[in-house]
């Protein structure tokens, strides 16, 4: 939808927001030098859109980057329909409320085959739901460049990962042979089927991503602030017990307590944490003396030592 | 007051967040600083970039957990193997080697920082290349009990080639020399000689222990009651980031938004200067003139743009303007042309070849280049020796650049951001030099000027050569014309320069 500058104006009045310290402004420019670097060079760039924190992080950045235009690709979102119901509902409101083409795709194999989280080891159950159905999605929209949020401090092979990260056309990352990255200048140039996975987010920290969100005021899933949730004690995790395809094993019982997350990604896969953070303000406070990494709630990477570089490896994000 | 990994709660169901009785970690009033660590695994880095990610906790309990897993043990003083939590790779682990340039995250309640951290000895001058480029400050290792090494050399000179103006030497295992601060001096003053030969003056010495965590960043006021100098910690928050808003103004367009017929916007990255509505521009490569009318962000529009920030700019007028072009402030201009000199080094094992046609990125623009080398870097000796061939990996070489279209840099030791460049290979697509402009190739003193043509040196009062600039005849050869602001010493340097070369 086309607009004129003065309509914008009208639309989008200054905000009285303090400006941003100059860490998250720094932050905040090199995210959005990326995005317009890649949305330039590439044909069909697409935007992994995973309804979490630092997706919806990622989202605002976009809109910053190409107003007063709109964002000049669509978002994708794997759903393996194990999802948390809140995390489906915030997506669509958001497309919805920010003008956005959303595309959706579940890997057909899950329903074919009844894999579940359940019923497979969540390391197999993952690499379908997740890794194979990201592989579909990407081949199916021809997309040459997909936009994540991975950060370099959630997890070692991260930290090795360039900013603009080759993928072969079968998504394939080599850790081995990756293009050096000097300065900010980025090679774009890749040969038909071939493709980049760009990560605006990088050189942001979990505390970042919290202060930026507080800075913006950026809209969340509420599952992120503590409330009385019902949960089940699991496999040394506390899962939502509020979807009707959790079955309680013998010995189970569903209490009620406060609790958050401080990741979101597939409810039966994904601890809470007892807390009464309530607001952004109690979570960061909370966030600032946190002993326990943020991915210890998840259990994908718990399965073994250099599990996140074998996902990656195979085409996860 | 560190939990150490046997001790760490396990995660389990009940994975309460246990508070430390630290200080909350409020608003920051700086950028982040970016550093760059050098040294091998003998003088002890992993351990050092591990104490200081254990020290400021930016190492969670359940990867310490995961660590102490890993290792199968620790070390004596209760300590996980700091270099498993800094290897993230499986091969690295599974050979005991580091194999490429990570990057580390920690902060302090005053600042944050972002490490590159590269391997010391496996084709490290390509690793480091790439580190430094981003990095405002080095951080050089040396062990107590050996000094300054050729590696020292090497590693500071790298690091000052690519621009780093700040030095931190780390005198590491200085428990091991018991202390004794004549040793100290001694490494610190050889170290002080040779930065000062690299043209780098911020420099900091510190000793420490980094097994022992002594000023690191804790005080060792015990053990060395005579170092009344700053911990690492401190000196890094008292570094500073180089600013690139003195010179001129400098926006490469990376694309024109046009969300409707009556907006259109210039979007990129301020790489020097600042801007405010009402400002001359040029548009480069072509020379049109035209004035800022507005600075538009999400939030507001804005009254000014400084180097570094991400904006849009719109002009007072219709004008051409496409990716690849930089909008640049009408009276410091950048040089424009088709034959440069460059810095660059080689990264890749098929190694810059003499008069291939590569493509070469700088900011926004991409164009085809020929490359010819003339010297190369002995790193050994800091000595630049002449060489006409391949330049093979991890060489460091002087080079000529000559381009079809006009081409747009200011020298690298102004601006780092638009007088860099990287090469790709136009058949394997790869990234096979990073480039660091020095001059123009028509400038003073190259030998080519000789044999097109006489040029004359003036040195003028600024004001009367903003009038000869304003003339249309000089407008119309910008191009052959090569201007530089300076002092009236300076230009008066330049000239008995000049007069002693004939």
């Amino acid at each position: 939808m086309p607009l004129s500058v003065q309509e914008t104006e009208v639309k989008n009045p200054p905000v009285s927001r303090p400006p941003l310290d100059p860490h998250l402004k720094a932050l905040e420019n090199e995210a959005i030098h990326i995005f317009r670097e890649v949305a330039a060079e590439f044909e069909k760039p697409v935007m992994l859109y995973s309804v979490g924190k630092d997706s919806s992080v990622l989202l605002h950045l976009a809109r910053k980057a190409f107003h007063p235009g709109r964002v000049p690709f669509p978002l994708l979102h794997v759903d393996t329909t194990w999802k948390f119901k809140e995390m489906i509902e915030f997506r669509d409101e958001i497309a919805q409320k920010y003008d956005l083409d959303l595309v959706v795709h579940t890997n057909p194999r899950g329903k074919a085959e009844n894999i579940t989280p359940f019923t497979h080891a969540s390391a197999f159950y993952t690499d379908i739901m997740k890794t194979e159905a990201l592989r579909q999605a990407l081949d199916a929209g021809g997309y040459d460049a997909a936009f994540g949020g991975a950060r370099r401090d959630e997890e070692a092979s991260r930290a090795k990962e360039r900013i603009y990260s080759f993928r072969t056309p079968d998504h394939r990352w080599d850790p081995r042979n990756q293009r050096p990255e000097l300065w900010n200048i980025y090679n774009g140039m890749i040969r038909q089927g071939e493709s980049v996975r760009a990560f605006p987010l990088s050189n942001w920290t979990e505390v970042d991503i919290w202060r930026y969100i507080q800075a913006e005021d950026i809209p969340l899933v509420p599952l992120y602030y503590a409330a009385e949730r019902p949960y089940v004690e699991r496999d040394g995790m506390m899962i939502l017990a509020e979807d009707p395809r959790l079955e309680l094993k013998p010995g189970e019982e569903v209490q009620r307590g406060m609790i958050r997350f401080r990741t979101l990604g597939c409810f039966p896969l994904t601890g809470a944490i007892r807390s009464t953070a309530s607001n952004l303000d109690e979570v960061i406070a909370e966030l600032e003396i946190a002993t326990v990494s943020e991915r210890q709630g998840r259990a994908i990477d718990r399965d073994q030592s250099g599990s996140m570089e074998k996902k990656k490896r195979e085409g996860y994000f | 007051m560190t939990v150490s990994a046997q001790s760490a709660p396990t995660p389990a169901a009940s994975a309460t967040i246990l508070p430390f009785a630290e200080p909350l970690k409020g608003s920051r009033d700086t950028k982040p600083l970016r550093l760059i660590t050098c040294g091998s695994v003998d003088d002890g880095k992993s351990t050092l970039i591990g104490r200081l990610l254990w020290d400021t906790k930016a190492v969670k309990e359940d990867q310490a957990v995961t660590l102490a897993r890993d290792s199968g043990g620790q070390n004596d003083l209760g300590l996980p193997d700091f270099a498993l939590l800094l290897d993230g790779l499986q091969a690295e682990r599974e050979q005991g080697i580091t194999i490429d340039v990570a990057y580390r995250y920690f902060a302090t309640d005053r600042r944050a920082f972002i490490v590159a951290d590269t391997p010391g000895h496996e084709q490290y001058t390509r690793n480091m290349a790439t580190g430094a480029s981003t990095a405002d400050l080095a951080i050089l290792l040396a062990d107590a009990r050996t000094g300054l090494l050729e590696q020292t050399r090497r590693h500071a000179t790298i690091a000052a080639l690519m621009g780093i103006r700040q030095f931190v030497l780390a005198v590491n295992k200085f428990d091991l020399v018991h202390y004794d601060r004549a040793i100290f001096d001694g490494i610190s003053q050889d170290f002080r000689e040779l930065a000062m030969s690299l043209g780098v003056r911020q420099i900091t010495a510190i000793p420490m222990s980094a097994l022992k965590g002594e000023n690191v960043v804790y005080r060792a006021d015990a053990a060395m009651p005579w170092y009344q100098g700053p911990t690492l910690v401190e000196a890094l928050e008292l570094a500073t980031v180089r600013s690139t808003q003195a010179g001129g103004f400098r926006l490469p367009v990376q694309r024109v938004v046009r969300p409707g017929e009556s907006f259109r916007g210039y979007q990129g990255t301020v790489s020097g200067g600042s801007v405010k509505p009402g400002d001359s521009v040029v548009i480069l490569p072509s020379g049109t003139v035209a004035n800022v009318k507005q600075i538009v962000t999400f939030d507001l529009v804005r009254n000014a743009a400084v180097a570094g920030d991400a904006i849009t700019l719109v002009l007072d007028r219709q004008v051409d303007v496409a990716r690849g072009d930089m909008i640049v402030s009408i009276d410091a201009q950048p040089m424009t042309g088709k034959d440069f000199e460059a810095q660059l080094v080689s990264l890749q094992p098929s190694g810059i070849e003499p008069g291939k046609r590569y493509w070469l990125k700088s900011g926004s623009r991409r164009q085809r280049v020929s490359v010819e080398p003339i010297s190369q870097l002995e790193l050994a000796t800091g000595t630049w020796l002449p060489h006409a061939s391949t330049l093979q990996m991890n060489a460091i070489g002087k080079v000529r650049l000559s381009f079809e279209e006009q081409a747009i840099f200011d020298p690298y030791d102004q601006n780092r951001s638009t007088g860099a460049f990287i090469l790709i290979d136009p058949d394997t697509l790869n990234t096979v030099a990073g480039g660091m402009v020095t001059a123009k190739r028509s400038d003073l003193g190259s030998i080519e000027v000789r044999h097109e043509g006489q040029r004359v040196i003036l040195s003028l009062p600024a004001d009367l050569a903003e009038q000869i600039m304003a003339s249309e005849l000089f407008a119309n050869r910008r191009d052959e014309a090569e201007i530089r602001h300076m002092t009236a010493a300076q230009a008066a340097e330049l000239f008995s320069d000049a007069a002693s070369d004939i």
